[in-house]
């Protein structure tokens, strides 16, 4: 199915294009999913951190990232128990008020908050709600062969959904849809890291959130003329400090967080929405596409709190995004309640001082309001670090 | 697991020989057998011996045992300090190294145990030389990642995959099954090897064959066990008396004590069902018991229930805790290697299945087991349970007739449990318990009981 659903964008200047494109991530309402929905498409709501979206474009279908949203969760709260974070709550409301309506609910096993959620959604909505269980030990010489075959059923349970089959050439086609999504995401974050006064924290997050709400190939459009714009924006190189923002691998922290932050600093690398980011370099266009995709999710990914991989200590891969992109410090993060991402702080602590790194610890909920206070808090450990 | 609880049963008329002989032998022998399970530990290093550190959910026993390790279970370490009332120091020593408060009370309190080189009111608990674990709980990953930081030793996440979705848990023959049979299947392989590194031995698969053998005797008896409490009155507490049980299900899994003591258990048990004998307390509401014990008050919080003549018949804690064993999986003993990896993904999923969908398995108990209430039991600490018990809640009283209560408190943090205010909700639960048994006799619509 091509449907556009973007307004029209093209004559935008860059910074009303990027305004825009925050409109509609900020939205709760989702307006994207609405326009695909009125034209008659079917639609996968993927909860974080990463999801083969491959497999949901391949068959037709509109694959959403649920994310949460800056939503008071009325309905939500009721079927959650008090000490959990946010985003399963706003999420599920967003489904409970009717704001995001779906044909398919998944939920991956990143954490034990976020493999109840399948089960409460499931228990809530008719439609198929279930897990799809990433492999916790990529380790294993038998983990691709396990992920391909549970790629395969995640395909044949969207086959039903979608009233057709999937074949291997329609895989190999989202591939390549995505894989130049992939190239257009890397260079956004390339220019974080070496212009970073072209493009702020908040403005490369929305240029990314919004493809978890439209077909990639829009997406691609709209990077495609975004990038250039940004390569040639009138800004100048200020002196601020470089850092990693560290800790939105699953809920966000809200974009006005991020503005805050771009306000005295550079963030040149983050792992904000890193599942969109997952796989780090192209997928093989040959081969069997599923295992290749399998293959692509141990042997070229990212990292995070919630996958563990041996190979990967989350300490050492933060201090090799530090030096990668010449930052000076970190902001690490944990979004409140958030059992893996707090589990991570300590360690992180430690090896930032053990590299002598000076780093901000914050702790955030998607529902946040006030900034003020890490305003000043922040402008005084940059103060600190930078007159040390 | 093992608790200060004696169960004082009782019966009318003199007790015979054979009744007190068998009545609370299972609580006495439990406790006997826990302290001894303490002991070889303490010991362990002396002995020349290793540990491995465990979990509830997938403590792959059989085959850690047939390697001759020490088996360390943190999370019973640690509800066995908040049963003592000295959780709060080992915790607040892990929040002290930078833990945060909301991080689970289990992981906080090892944590604490570790940096005290071990040192635990029952014991001396030796480090570990490797960790195993399965993502039954994903917490369990992360606090692995704590021991392999802290001493550098090989831990390994035997990954079984979990249902899917309520309802859908494919089995033999299944596509889907069969891909994760052989993904559990080949990481045993791996452990294998990983393990006789470790430990500087060959895998020997008749010793695992014989531990396997104890293991069915253990899960034949415990499936008895949780079906004997349909029986009226009930014979144990499923909470208390349960627990109890638990603690030797898991600490001498794959022992030949441990096949003894079920058996003996369930002889016990047999005993007071077929003689009508019930637990010791007067037993007016036949409840189930969802979530994990509140350890800190952990006699005061039974003594609630009681006092007001509850008894909990069942509790997805036996399930889940178990290790998903309530399965009733029983190993092939011709096929070992085969067999342990099946029973590896059976029983692992079982205990996923019994937290995260333990809604229509509640539902299912009300008529065997004659439920009148069901109390779920939501902890700060864990997720993994307690995170869809609202949800739960609301669909076991839209699939079934009967009284519910959510309570919300920690099972380790004694500064989230909140007595006065547990007592005030249960209080006002059997206050509704009995409102409703006083509406059904007096013939009105099951609707206006909920
Ligand atoms: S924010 Fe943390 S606890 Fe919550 S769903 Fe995400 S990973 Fe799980
Ligand atoms: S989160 Fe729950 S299941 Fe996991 S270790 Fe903590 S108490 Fe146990």
């Amino acid at each position: 199915m091509t449907v556009r659903l973007l307004d029209d964008w093209e004559d935008l200047p860059l910074d009303d294009l990027l305004r825009y494109c925050r409109d509609v991530v900020e939205d709760p309402d989702y307006p994207t999913v609405k326009r695909w929905r009125e034209a008659g498409g079917k639609v996968v709501g993927h909860f974080q951190v990463y999801f083969p979206e491959e497999i949901v474009e391949a068959a037709g279908l509109l694959p959403v990232k649920v994310q949460g949203a800056t939503v008071e969760p009325r309905q939500g709260d009721a079927h959650f128990g008090a000490y959990l974070c946010s985003i399963v709550k706003t999420s599920l409301e967003l489904g409970l008020s009717g704001r995001l309506e779906l044909d398919m609910f998944v939920s991956h096993p990143i954490c034990d908050t976020a493999r109840n959620l399948a089960a409460v959604w499931g228990r809530n909505f008719s439609y198929p709600c279930e897990v799809l269980y990433l492999p916790q030990n990529p380790n294993s010489a038998h983990s691709v062969a396990y992920l391909r075959g549970e790629y395969d059923r995640l395909r044949r349970g969207i086959e039903e959904i979608a009233g057709r089959s999937v074949t291997d050439d329609d895989l190999r086609a989202a591939i390549a849809v995505f894989n130049e999504n992939r190239r257009l995401l890397r260079r956004l974050y390339d220019i974080k890291r070496e212009s970073p006064w072209l493009l702020a924290v908040d403005e490369a997050y929305v240029l990314v959130a919004l493809g978890g709400r439209i077909p990639r190939s829009e997406h691609n459009r709209l990077l495609k003329a975004a990038i250039p714009m940004i390569e040639k924006r009138d800004a100048a190189p200020q002196d601020r400090m470089r850092l990693v923002f560290e800790g939105g691998f699953c809920e966000q922290p809200p974009l006005d967080l991020l503005t805050t932050i771009a306000q005295s600093s550079y963030v040149v690398d983050d792992d904000l929405l890193i599942g969109l980011r997952w796989l780090t370099d192209d997928v093989a266009a040959d081969g069997d596409p599923l295992e290749t995709l399998a293959r692509a999710y141990h042997e070229q990914s990212s990292y995070s709190a919630v996958q563990h991989d041996l190979r990967k200590p989350k300490e050492v891969m933060l201090l090799k995004r530090i030096r990668e992109s010449g930052a000076g410090a970190a902001v690490i993060s944990a979004a409140k309640m958030c059992e893996p991402g707090l589990d991570e702080l300590v360690p992180h602590m430690k090896a930032l001082d053990e590299e002598g790194i000076p780093y901000f610890v914050n702790e955030f909920e998607e529902n946040m309001t006030s900034f003020d206070t890490l305003q000043i808090q922040l402008e005084t450990f940059i103060e600190n670090v930078l007159f040390a | 697991m093992s608790t200060d609880t004696t169960n004082q049963s009782s019966r009318p008329g003199e007790p015979d020989a054979q009744h007190d002989s068998i009545v609370g032998r299972g609580n006495r022998e439990g406790s006997r057998l826990f302290r001894q399970w303490y002991e070889e530990l303490t010991t362990a290093p002396e002995r020349g011996e290793k540990a491995a550190y465990v979990f509830v959910m997938g403590s792959l026993a059989e085959l850690l045992n047939s390697f001759n390790l020490n088996l360390v279970f943190p999370e019973i370490n640690g509800l066995q300090t908040a049963v003592r009332h000295v959780s709060e120091s080992y915790i607040t020593q892990a929040e002290d190294y930078g833990y945060n408060s909301d991080v689970c009370g289990y992981v906080k309190a090892d944590l604490g145990l570790q940096l005290r080189g071990g040192d635990h009111p029952m014991g001396r608990i030796p480090r570990p030389d490797i960790a195993v674990y399965t993502g039954a709980c994903n917490t369990y990953i992360k606090w692995a990642e704590i021991w392999e930081r802290l001493y550098g030793i090989p831990i390994f996440t035997l990954d079984v995959p979990g249902p899917r979705a309520a309802g859908r848990l494919p089995g033999r023959g299944h596509v889907d099954y069969d891909n994760d049979l052989r993904y559990v299947a080949g990481q045993i392989e791996e452990l294998i090897s990983v393990l006789e590194n470790v430990t500087g031995t060959r895998f020997d698969v008749d010793r695992l064959r014989e531990a396997m053998a104890y293991a069915n005797t253990m899960t034949t008896a415990w499936v008895k066990i949780l079906e004997l409490n349909q029986s009226r009155p009930a014979v144990y507490d499923a909470v208390t008396d349960g627990t109890s049980y638990l603690g030797v299900a898991n600490g001498f899994r794959g022992r030949p004590e441990g096949a003894r003591y079920f058996e003996e258990v369930l002889e016990e048990l047999e005993y007071k069902a077929a003689t009508g004998i019930g637990t010791s307390h007067d037993q007016r509401h036949r409840l189930a018991f969802v979530g994990v014990p509140c350890y800190p008050i952990y006699r005061r919080f039974s003594e609630m229930f009681t006092e007001r003549g509850g008894v909990f018949v069942g509790s997805t804690y036996t399930w889940f805790a178990s290790g998903g064993w309530n399965s009733g999986y029983l190993y092939d003993l011709d096929n070992p290697l085969e067999s342990l990896a099946e029973g590896t993904l059976i029983t692992s999923r079982e205990a996923m299945n019994d937290m995260f969908h333990a809604d229509r398995l509640l539902a299912d108990m009300v008529e065997p087991f004659g439920l009148d209430g069901v109390v779920f039991h939501g902890i700060k600490s864990c997720r993994t349970v307690s995170s869809g018990l609202a949800d739960s809640r609301r669909a076991v009283m839209e699939l079934a007739d009967v009284g519910t209560l959510l309570i919300d408190s920690d099972h380790m943090d004694p500064r989230s449990v909140s007595e006065a205010q547990i007592k005030n909700r249960v209080d006002a639960f059997f206050e509704g318990l009995e409102t409703r048994k006083l509406l059904a006799a007096a013939g009105e619509p099951e609707g206006s009981r909920r």
